[in-house]
């Protein structure tokens, strides 16, 4: 049972906030800077390169939203510290100085005018100095107000909507009154729970904006469908699992905000949360879009339901996963790192399932690697609003 | 042994918690709500975490899952039968 007193062991950052892990990042700016961040890494074996796809020629709010991720993830108290790397000068410096308001150590590099080689030889020597100035810094006791905690489901099957997501429930409700930070998302997946989630809007002004920010969604997918998304919303993982419509998988993920916890506001994409509480962020349903978004808005550890057996990490936050699928424990146990599919069978209730988990949880803040990061899962996928130009 | 789940005393559907359920056999379903069971023989095999009808409805017929509205029934499925895509569908997008 957590209560006011609880307490875990983390970093206390800069900017005091407090992280749950101790990276040194090398983050590249764009997709072409990742070979010389991936090289970095090889030869600075304690810092770890995040490579992804996009960043050139992006503009308007899809840029605005590029940099707001990857000055995110590198502002996450999870990182002690940060190499930036661009093929331009002027970018990683945008970077650097968005990543240096929260006080960590960060320096950027530009590949142009220098080459990789020269690039890489510059970047490993600063990287190299962070990894063991990193390597000094000491985790303290910190009360549990100080944790934030986000939360989506993937591969979802009607088990999630009985066990797993409900689980998460019952422990932001338990965790809500402590003054703990907390988020979820997956727009288009309330479609058909979208009332039940307006009804716990704190504030008629916070449901108006939930409201807009689902509609604008469901434009979207009007849009754009051509039919009515089937093997998509719902996926065909979550068909064969057993779930028929998106009413019913939507009906199922809402269960993760539990009976109790009040919105308290909403979040456009990798946008910080300015006080404790439970915050709806806009969303895809994307399992690693929606937790790179996560990491991006601050967020230190993850909580995920899964059902047929999502098997997704993340390089910055630490990605538990839970499921109350029987044959997922017995087919997929590596990835697995609570169990609770007791409930399916009466040998549990809620209220115990939600408090193993935050125990599950609290031993990952202090420190137990994940099923995701014990295998090596880091997906960092960037979510993109329109094309390049 | 729970076979099913069913979450609300309104709902039209249950959920299959455990594998190899097979047409013919009896399948106990445990009502969450009000912690009750109730006793519905398959008439098609369920696999695990597929619902199966545990009234008869007709086609049209709104389908209740959580106690909400989860879809419309495009054929009648008769208590006992698997209850999916191929008898379900959303009424929206």
């Amino acid at each position: 049972m957590i209560n006011s007193k609880t307490t875990f062991w983390g970093y206390r950052r800069e900017n005091g906030r407090v992280g749950v892990r101790n990276h040194v990042i090398i983050l590249p700016v764009d997709d072409l800077s990742n070979a010389a961040a991936e090289a970095v890494a090889h030869s600075i074996p304690g810092a770890m390169a995040i490579p992804h796809p996009y960043g050139r020629l992006q503009f308007g709010a899809d840029l605005d939203l590029h940099f707001r991720t990857l000055i995110g993830a590198g502002s996450n108290p999870n990182v002690a510290a940060v190499v930036v790397i661009c093929i331009e000068e002027g970018w990683a410096k945008r970077v650097v100085d968005g990543i240096a308001k929260t006080g960590k150590p960060v320096t950027g590099f530009g590949i142009e005018l220098h080459g990789d080689h020269n690039t890489i030889m510059r970047a490993s020597k600063v990287a190299k100095e962070y990894v063991q100035w990193a390597s000094e810094l000491q985790r303290v006791e910190c009360p549990i107000s100080d944790l934030w905690v986000s939360t989506k489901c993937g591969e979802s099957d009607t088990t999630s909507g009985c066990g797993s997501n409900p689980t998460v429930g019952s422990a932001f409700d338990k965790m809500e009154p402590l003054g703990i930070t907390m988020c979820f998302g997956e727009t288009t997946e309330i479609t058909g729970g979208e009332n039940i989630v307006a009804d716990r809007c704190a504030t008629p002004e916070v449901r108006k904006q939930f409201m807009a920010m689902f509609d604008r969604y469901q434009a979207v997918v009007e849009k754009n469908k051509v039919d009515d998304l089937s093997d998509s919303q719902p996926t065909k993982g979550n068909i064969a699992g057993g779930l028929t419509t998106i009413e019913e998988k939507a009906l199922g993920n809402i269960q993760k905000i539990g009976k109790k916890c009040k919105v308290i506001g909403v979040l456009d994409k990798a946008e910080e949360p300015t006080k404790p509480g439970l915050w709806f962020m806009d969303s895809s349903s994307a399992a690693a879009e929606m937790v790179t978004l996560c990491a991006a808005s601050g967020f230190v550890v993850h909580l995920f339901p899964t059902g047929q057996g999502n098997v997704i990490g993340n390089p910055i936050i630490p990605v538990v996963k839970l499921t109350a699928n029987p044959r997922t424990v017995r087919t997929m146990s590596e990835h697995v790192d609570y169990d609770c599919s007791g409930l399916l069978q009466r040998e549990k209730n809620l209220d115990q399932t939600g408090d193993e988990l935050i125990d599950v949880m609290l031993r990952t803040c202090n420190g137990r690697l994940t099923s995701a990061e014990a295998l090596g899962h880091r997906e960092f996928v960037m979510t993109r609003l329109y094309e390049s130009a | 042994m729970i076979h099913l789940l069913v979450h609300d005393k309104q709902d039209t559907v249950g959920v299959a918690v455990i594998e190899g359920i097979i047409a013919g056999q009896e399948m106990t379903g445990w009502v969450m709500e009000d912690d009750s069971t109730i006793t519905v023989t398959a008439k098609s095999d369920i696999p695990i975490g597929h619902k199966a009808a545990i009234r008869d409805i007709k086609s049209g017929d709104t389908i209740i899952k959580y106690g909400f509205d989860i879809g419309k029934a495009v054929a009648d499925i008769h208590v006992g039968e698997h209850a999916h895509v191929h008898n379900i569908k959303t009424k929206r997008w």
